[in-house]
């Protein structure tokens, strides 16, 4: 998939993560802070990575700011982010890469 | 399930992240994914998205999952019902509907998703809302456009202003509507639904309306709080008077039916074979209420 | 060495007699020796206890490097008490001080930095938070801190583990020979319990007020036999944030799903009789149980023989139309319970060591039937923490009376929402043990209700009950917040002790360690 603008998807609202997504250069670049860091960090992350390997995103810089969003919040929000990056706007592969 | 007991539809804000993960701890009897007006133009496709995640991931529980679609004049609604279809939605609202063309445009869509995501067609339900004078009139039409239509609802809204009115706390201005939609899906064999009460913490007033609609004859209504649920249940549950008139009522209809008899008079009171449909639907009402101590299976 | 709840406690804190917890009455029957404290006979009526300010009591209670100083928290999160003395007593160059309080909050977020200072060194308290939570956790304080229950600390005191030299009593009335009460004057607490204790085992005593009153200042809670010396300063604390005007109860319909399920657990076990004695608080969930449990009680005639605890409106007023014969009273949140008690001629003030000490001849929490108690961690053998943070490990809460009431309740329900936003409550392992799980018997979250294994009694009532909750086993609890939230990473600290957690009998059931 390719990213042709920056874009934000997500609240800093409690249970909600805010993503970040600009097109890049080298890879996935992942930023991330979260209020349980400690307990679900390195989920977060898998969870992130995977969502974007299943959108077929290679090259993008991340910054995601999570507030206690369980695994489905993290997947809609950098859905949303993605798509928005790269102005897809409908047929959206439901049930296919998501 | 076409018939199932709809006393509460909660409307919940599908772009809400923290409500959207537990909302059935509240246990309504139906969730309504708002993707119309709860939220912004800019967030659809967020809303959208969330709903789809939330419907793949998390248990509600048997709580029947409803989708409110926007409407049929935006460019939203088609990607509305497929996120929602691939997901798994097992009943979509349509806002606004006036005629049957309305309920026609977005069943295609409806089973256009059943068959590219691999739903058995036809099994996705609809609700039409009814909330202008002419989805009024056209109330009944509405309820019959299609055999996925499991119900009828009135939503009030805009509805009071285009009626060159106001809202009042007995809600007279609202009769004529409510009346006809209530009339419009009986005739057609489906439910039907009031409208959302805004005033949360008017706790009275609320139940007031409950009370009233229950005597129209609503099956259920609009919740936008959870606050609004177990008082709506109480009022629904049906009274232990009422639960033991139908008790007698199928009981005796049981005894006298094997003689062939089909109206009889048991305790002063007159029974007629056709009341039996009713007291089974009181029995069952006070089973999912959770207030039948009786033995009837 | 591993002790009964299945802690490791290192053996450099099991010296001078100290052991590892060992069960909830693993010392009943034990015998001992009570301390006493050093009294300076006042003999001369000539003589006054009234001193120009705090620099001047201090100074003459012969405060030195190293003594141990005591406080209450009857003014919550109004306190001025705490800051204002740790403050003189720095300025006078003092250093090396222990605190014992009753409990600390953010209100003596101030005293941080003479803790980085070395004014403060040890810390004894139930209630660790805010900064001083997070100072501790992270090695700042030079002795290892002590987490006590409210029933622990008067052990502690009484038994002679912690020595106070000189205790601080903020009092509301004081009259100029150390009379002291919790009303009467312009920032009133209701009652002053925690400090009863203190004032009778401290070396010295200094009652600070801000309205002194002609006396004798009778009834008093703390009696001037006891007393050293006399302040008065401009204020003790802010009056606004001693008591709320109203606790209101909770509308959160999360909340009121648990205290509903709460309230027909309670009523269905066979506790629930005439003359039942209940403990309530100041939290949303015990007070929301008690507007829940109204209607039983109406419908089936069956009066409280006795409410125990920090007491609220909701209680007065059943006290008031006669569903509570009496109310034994050890803390007040609101001004309608601070106006009633000692007033209405059922509702008394106790001791804490009347409420909650295990080592007398028996307290309040041993007469109770039913407790309802939170939590903020509980895991699958119904231990319970309410002293550090699951997100981080630091230390942000207190036992209080938790560790008590659970040990003497017949039937001590746990109340919490399964996940708070995507931390579950209910999991395989508690970042710190507070409570025991075998001191716990029920355990109501919004989506369900568990019984602890060892009371197949109350399953069996329960399950022939009809209860607005499933029953599930802990273990399908944690399950299910898994289910949603994913299974929690267990939170790395580095090996340093920073704080004990003894259980109210004195053993050591837990230690909290730096935080990384």
């Amino acid at each position: 998939m390719l990213l042709k603008k920056s874009a934000i998807a997500g609240t800093l609202e409690s249970s909600d993560v805010q993503i970040r997504i600009e097109p890049g250069q080298s890879g996935i670049e992942l930023f991330l802070s979260s209020s349980v860091m400690n307990l679900y960090g390195r989920q977060i992350r898998a969870t992130i990575l995977t969502t974007l390997a299943n959108l077929g995103v290679e090259n993008a810089k991340v910054t995601a700011v999570d507030k206690g969003a369980v695994d489905c919040t993290i997947k809609a929000r950098v859905e949303c982010a993605v798509f928005r990056a790269a102005e897809i706007k409908e047929n959206l592969p439901w049930g296919v890469r998501m | 399930m076409k018939n199932r007991l709809r006393r509460t539809m909660m409307f919940l804000n599908a772009q809400k992240a923290s409500l959207v993960k537990d909302a059935y701890i509240y246990k309504p009897d139906s969730i309504i994914f708002d993707l119309e007006d709860a939220v912004a133009e800019n967030q659809k496709d967020s809303a959208r998205i969330a709903l789809y995640n939330a419907l793949k991931s998390i248990d509600y529980k048997g709580i029947e999952l409803v989708v409110r679609i926007n409407g049929l004049d935006t460019p939203h609604f088609k990607e509305d019902i497929r996120a929602a279809v691939a997901g798994g939605i097992h009943t979509v609202r349509v806002p606004k509907t006036e005629t049957c063309e309305d309920v026609w445009a977005a069943e295609k869509e409806i089973e256009k998703a059943e068959k590219e995501f691999g739903v058995p067609v036809g099994k996705t339900l609809m609700m039409a809302a009814i909330e202008t004078p002419l989805g009024v009139m056209k109330a009944y039409e509405l309820a019959k456009s299609s055999k996925r239509i499991m119900g009828i609802s009135f939503g009030a809204g805009d509805y009071v202003r285009t009626m060159r009115t106001t809202r009042s706390p007995e809600g007279v201005e609202l009769l004529g509507a409510r009346t006809q939609v209530v009339i419009a899906a009986r005739a057609a064999g489906i439910m039907c639904f009031d409208t959302v009460y805004l005033d949360v913490d008017n706790m009275e007033g609320f139940a007031d309306e409950v009370r009233l609609i229950k005597q129209l004859g609503f099956d259920g209504k609009s919740i936008i709080s959870p606050k609004q649920i177990a008082i709506t249940h109480q009022i629904f549950a049906p009274t232990q008077a009422e639960i033991a008139k139908a008790e007698t009522t199928i009981r005796a209809i049981d005894e006298y039916a094997r003689d062939g008899i089909g109206v009889f008079t048991v305790d002063g009171q007159m029974i007629d074979i056709a009341m039996l449909e009713g007291a089974k639907r009181t029995i069952e009402l006070a089973k999912a209420s959770g207030i039948y101590e009786g033995d009837l299976a | 060495m591993i002790n009964k709840a299945g802690r490791n406690i290192p053996e450099e804190f099991l010296r001078d007699g100290v052991e590892v917890f060992q069960g909830q009455y693993y010392l009943h029957d034990k015998e001992y020796i009570k301390s006493s404290p050093t009294v300076r006979a006042f003999v001369d009526p000539g003589q006054e206890k009234l001193v120009t300010d705090l620099r001047e009591a201090i100074v003459k209670s012969g405060l030195r490097d190293g003594m141990t100083i005591s406080f209450h928290h009857h003014f919550r999160d109004g306190d001025y008490i705490v800051n204002m003395v740790v403050e003189a007593i720095a300025a006078l160059g003092i250093k090396d001080i222990t605190i014992c309080a009753s409990s600390l909050g953010d209100a003596h977020d101030p005293i941080v930095r003479y803790i980085a200072s070395g004014v403060i060194t040890g810390i004894s308290t139930s209630g660790i938070r805010g900064k001083i939570g997070d100072a501790v956790s992270r090695g700042l304080l030079q002795k290892v801190a002590y987490i006590r229950s409210h029933g622990g600390r008067v052990r502690a005191i009484e038994a002679g583990d912690i020595h106070i030299d000189v205790a601080f009593i903020g009092a509301p009335t004081a009259d100029a020979y150390g009379n002291a009460r919790g009303k009467g004057g312009k920032s009133d607490c209701g009652v002053l319990s925690y400090s009863m204790v203190d004032a009778k085992y401290a070396d010295k005593v200094v009652v600070i007020t801000d309205c002194l009153v002609d006396f004798p200042n009778f009834p008093p809670s703390i009696e001037q036999v006891d007393v050293d010396y006399v302040v008065v300063v401009d204020e003790i604390g802010n009056p606004k944030k001693i008591a709320n005007a109203m606790l209101r109860f909770t509308q959160d319909p999360r909340e009121l799903i648990i205290a509903e399920a709460a309230a027909q657990v309670l009523v269905h076990t066979p506790y629930f009789k005439d003359g039942f004695s209940f403990q309530t608080g100041g939290g949303g969930p015990s007070l929301a149980v008690t507007r829940f449990l109204r209607p039983y009680m109406e419908k089936q005639g069956i009066k409280m023989g006795f409410a125990l605890g920090g007491i609220t409106q909701p209680m007065l007023d059943l006290l008031n139309d006669g569903l509570i014969r009496t109310i034994v009273d050890a803390q007040d949140f609101d001004l309608p319970s601070i106006a009633s008690v000692n007033t209405h001629p059922r509702h008394f003030e106790i001791s804490i060591s009347q409420y909650a000490n295990p080592f007398n001849k028996g307290a309040f929490v041993n007469r109770l039937d039913f407790g309802i108690l939170a939590a903020l961690e509980i895991d699958t053998d119904f231990n319970v923490n309410v002293v550090t943070g699951s997100e981080d490990g630091v230390l942000r809460g207190a036992p209080g009376g938790h560790v008590d009431i659970a040990a003497g309740a017949k039937c001590a329900i746990l109340v919490a929402p399964l996940l708070r936003t995507r931390i579950p409550t209910i999991r395989d392992r508690v970042t710190t043990i507070t409570t025991p799980g075998e001191s716990v018997d029920v355990v109501v979250t919004d989506v369900g209700i568990a019984v602890n294994p060892k009371r197949q009694d109350l399953l069996a009532v329960l399950q022939k009950a009809k209860l607005s909750l499933p029953l599930r086993t802990i273990e399908e609890l944690r399950d299910e917040a898994y289910a949603i939230a994913g299974a929690p990473e267990e939170i790395q600290f580095e090996d340093k002790v920073v704080a004990l957690v003894e259980y109210r009998d004195g053993t050591i059931i837990d230690v909290v360690r730096k935080v990384k």
